[in-house]
């Protein structure tokens, strides 16, 4: 039996704050295709705008920080591998210059060069799966596959240099673990001109797409005021129109010596952040070319560093001097002297920065990574409120985040 | 920026020795006034980095290390504060960047800070009860209840210590005669068992 | 169709095949397991890259990659569990509807790995019943691909009931027909 009840118009507007409704909380669970990684988003929905966001991270907060304080400075290196996963060799570069710096080591040419090859590949594997997932975010799936496809090849060449596929622990603190195999630049060259063309087969496919450029032109704008009060760095901070480059701006490694361009953007949208790391491709490319061309010969390893990189098997087999400092190394860890310093690379991600206080000894008193997701993310409160649900999967790909990075 | 320009300006800052980057010993009253100067007079408009620090024999004990980078004049500049009891003002408001920073720095060593909007937990569960960056808190954790109860009740699974046996290998330091090389955590093993 | 179970001659016995019901069943789901990959860290790229062309995890019927636990089958945990995380996982081991199975890829989800640390989980085993245990950090696509078939086997010698025996408990279930 249905009651009808009479309701006035008066009584309508009185409940007007009543009628409009609750804002409703919807979790946006760590474990969610969109997230990249264990990324949980509180997420309070008025309809289908957000209204707040509070980005909540830690569930793959492994305890990198404490394990270093037990660790010696070589032992670390598989670690680094870890925190930025696409792109472990960038990692690896990065914590063995830091820690030189430490140890005041200047390394010689071709060691430099070859840490540079080994960044740009990983910043093109990087931005490949990077621009992939974001696509396949975005709906297009065959982008996924075609960058996937390419990051393969890139793999057979790490596998060769390192042993590994990714994960590859190549650096050492003064120098690298083995030399360049014969015949790999030749391969690396070959690959430049076949990423060339997936990246041009992508431009095809969403640069000028209209769903694409819907989804993504126009989204969550970062200013470049915002941008530098949240402390962004990386393609980031240059589709928001700062143009700051680690490589160039602050160059280490010899970067110096190549000749290449920064793409900076202008409006700071998820379109621009795609963009910028479309052209960074591209440039990635030209500083590999000129590398493999001018690769210079000589030591891959500083060999004046005595009581830090291990000396060469032949004499550790041999002679007793280096039987006991290949010991000393090995099991006390290599000795840096007591200081602090703060050093930070251009990875694909943003500037990764360590900084890490020594006491002397094999062991670092403190090791601290600076992740540039972690930055990244923090931004998430202050630019996905605004926008509808489902621009939340396009802003999140764009910004390019990587949870190792981030909780460590 | 010369060395002057800081110290003339805050007496109180101190300027120590470093192989990198002009570092300060900046006073704790004089931090945000400081990080202030930094910001619209100096142009070191981007923070890098803020983190803590166990100095375990130092007082203060814990410190927070600030790094500012100027991306114009391509310079960065490394700040030190003591934490005196613990506390620390809080640079959130210049910029908005330091507030995980500030977070992550709580959640590892318990420093507070001073006027922070949001002062929670970021990187360990809320209900976690040490803060592990501290240097006597051990590698291998503290048990303690798992964070869902009823997860823990279908599984009967705490936070269990890490077993620590066959690694990490560091050898004790310094001499060595101190035989094989073993984890630095020595807490408990197969003679000791875990108290 | 496993050999030993029936004997077939389309001359004689005309469009039928004759087996028992357990090899059927099993037959289906082992080529046809949907998984769910809780794809945590490092070890979910080399999910994705057994997804892609080069390994192709489509041969054996497991690119449909369900995100939701509900239309899932088996739960590939590809990365280090956290103790944050691992109420996630648990939770969503309890969504996924019956027969599941739950690979383990990688060092850190068997064991922990190499993060002997205060906030890892030292193996999701603890706190799920695993089938299949896949070393390396990362395994290869082709060690997973490996343990998918290992996986297989374990599915094609399944009885007429699920048994699981975690942490000293059985739980049985059994398949109504």
């Amino acid at each position: 039996m249905k009651t009808t009840k009479e309701i006035s118009l008066g009584d309508i507007a009185a409940r007007a704050e009543e009628l409009r409704g609750e804002n409703m909380t919807l979790n946006m669970g760590p474990s969610h295709p969109a997230t990249h990684g264990v990324l949980r988003l509180s997420l309070e929905l008025d309809g289908d705008k957000v209204v707040k966001c509070d980005p909540v991270i830690g569930y793959l907060h492994r305890g990198d920080e404490k394990i270093a304080e037990n660790m010696t400075y070589n032992q670390f290196v598989p670690y680094t591998d870890r925190l930025d996963y696409l792109a472990p060799l960038a990692n690896n570069v990065a914590y063995a210059i830091a820690v030189e710096k430490l140890a005041g080591l200047k390394m010689p040419e071709r060691c430099e060069a070859i840490r540079v090859v080994c960044c740009e590949m990983a910043r093109i594997s990087s931005h490949l799966l990077g621009l992939g997932v974001y696509a396949m975010d975005t709906g297009a799936w065959t982008v996924f596959m075609y960058t996937f496809n390419e990051r393969e090849k890139l793999y057979s060449l790490f596998e060769e240099l390192t042993g590994a596929r990714f994960t590859t622990s190549y650096t050492r603190i003064g120098g690298l673990t083995r030399d360049l195999p014969e015949g790999w630049l030749k391969k690396v060259e070959a690959f430049c001109d076949g990423v060339l063309k997936v990246i041009d087969e992508v431009d095809k496919l969403l640069t000028r797409n209209g769903i694409f450029l819907e989804r993504t032109e126009g989204i969550a704008p970062i200013s470049k005021e915002l941008a530098l009060a949240y402390g962004l760095t990386g393609p980031n901070l240059r589709a928001s129109g700062v143009g700051f480059d680690l490589r160039k701006d602050k160059p280490y490694s010899g970067y110096e010596k190549y000749d290449f361009d920064v793409p900076v953007g202008t409006k700071g949208d998820c379109f621009d952040r795609y963009l910028v790391r479309m052209e960074e491709v591209r440039q990635s490319v030209r500083i590999l070319r000129q590398a493999c061309k001018n690769m210079p010969g000589g030591a891959w390893y500083a060999e004046d560093a005595k009581k830090i990189f291990l000396p060469p098997k032949a004499k550790v087999m041999t002679k007793m001097e280096e039987l006991i400092q290949n010991f000393m190394i090995v099991t006390e860890g290599p000795q840096i002297p007591a200081g602090e310093v703060y050093f930070e690379a251009e990875n694909p991600k943003g500037a990764l920065g360590f900084y890490v206080v020594s006491n002397g000894g094999g062991v670092p008193y403190r090791l601290r990574i600076r992740g540039p997701s972690f930055v990244s993310l923090s931004i998430l409160p202050a630019i996905v409120p605004g926008n509808y649900l489902t621009d939340i999967a396009s802003i999140l790909g764009s910004l390019d985040f990587v949870m190792g990075e981030c909780d460590r | 920026m010369e060395a002057a320009v800081l110290t003339d300006r805050f007496p109180r800052t101190q300027v120590l020795a470093s192989q990198d980057m002009p570092t300060y010993q900046v006073a704790g009253e004089d931090l945000v006034e400081t990080v202030r100067f930094l910001r619209d007079a100096q142009g070191f408009d981007l923070l890098a980095d803020l983190c803590g620090i166990d100095w375990k024999d130092r007082t203060p004990r814990f410190g927070v290390v600030i790094h500012l980078l100027s991306t114009t004049h391509r310079e960065y500049v490394r700040l030190h504060v003591g934490a005196v009891n613990d506390t620390v003002p809080s640079v959130s408001s210049l910029h908005p960047g330091a507030n995980w920073h500030e977070r992550e720095a709580f959640d590892m060593f318990g420093i507070r800070f001073e006027g922070h909007p949001d002062p929670r937990r970021i990187l360990m569960w809320d209900a976690y009860p040490y803060h592990p960056l501290r240097k006597e808190f051990p590698l291998a954790g503290i048990e303690v209840p798992l964070p869902a109860a009823d997860v823990a009740e279908v599984t009967g699974q705490t936070v269990e210590p890490a077993p620590m046996m066959g690694g990490p290998f560091v050898s004790p330091g310094g001499k060595m005669s101190e035989g094989e090389p073993s984890a630095l955590d020595q807490s408990w093993n197969e003679e000791k068992p875990k108290a | 169709m496993v050999k030993s179970d029936f004997g077939y001659n389309s001359k004689v016995e005309g469009e039928v095949i004759v087996t028992r019901a357990d090899a059927v069943v099993n037959w289906v789901r082992s080529h046809s397991v949907w998984p769910m990959p809780m794809g945590l860290a490092c070890c979910a790229i080399e999910l994705m890259g057994a997804g892609g062309s080069r390994f192709d995890i489509s041969r054996f019927g497991m690119e449909v990659m369900r995100f939701s636990p509900r239309q899932a089958d088996c739960m590939i945990v590809a990365g280090t569990v956290t103790y944050k995380m691992a109420e996630v996982v648990r939770r969503i081991y309890d969504q996924m509807a019956e027969p599941k199975w739950v690979v383990a890829m990688g060092a850190c989800a068997s064991t922990g790995g190499m993060y002997r640390s205060y906030a890892t989980l030292q193996g999701v085993d603890n706190i799920v019943p695993v089938d299949i245990y896949i070393s390396g950090c990362p395994p290869r696509p082709e060690a997973l691909l490996d343990g998918m078939m290992l996986l297989q086997e374990k599915i094609r010698q399944e009885g007429g009931s699920l048994k699981r025996t975690f942490r000293g408990r059985t739980v049985e279930t059994k398949i109504v027909r």
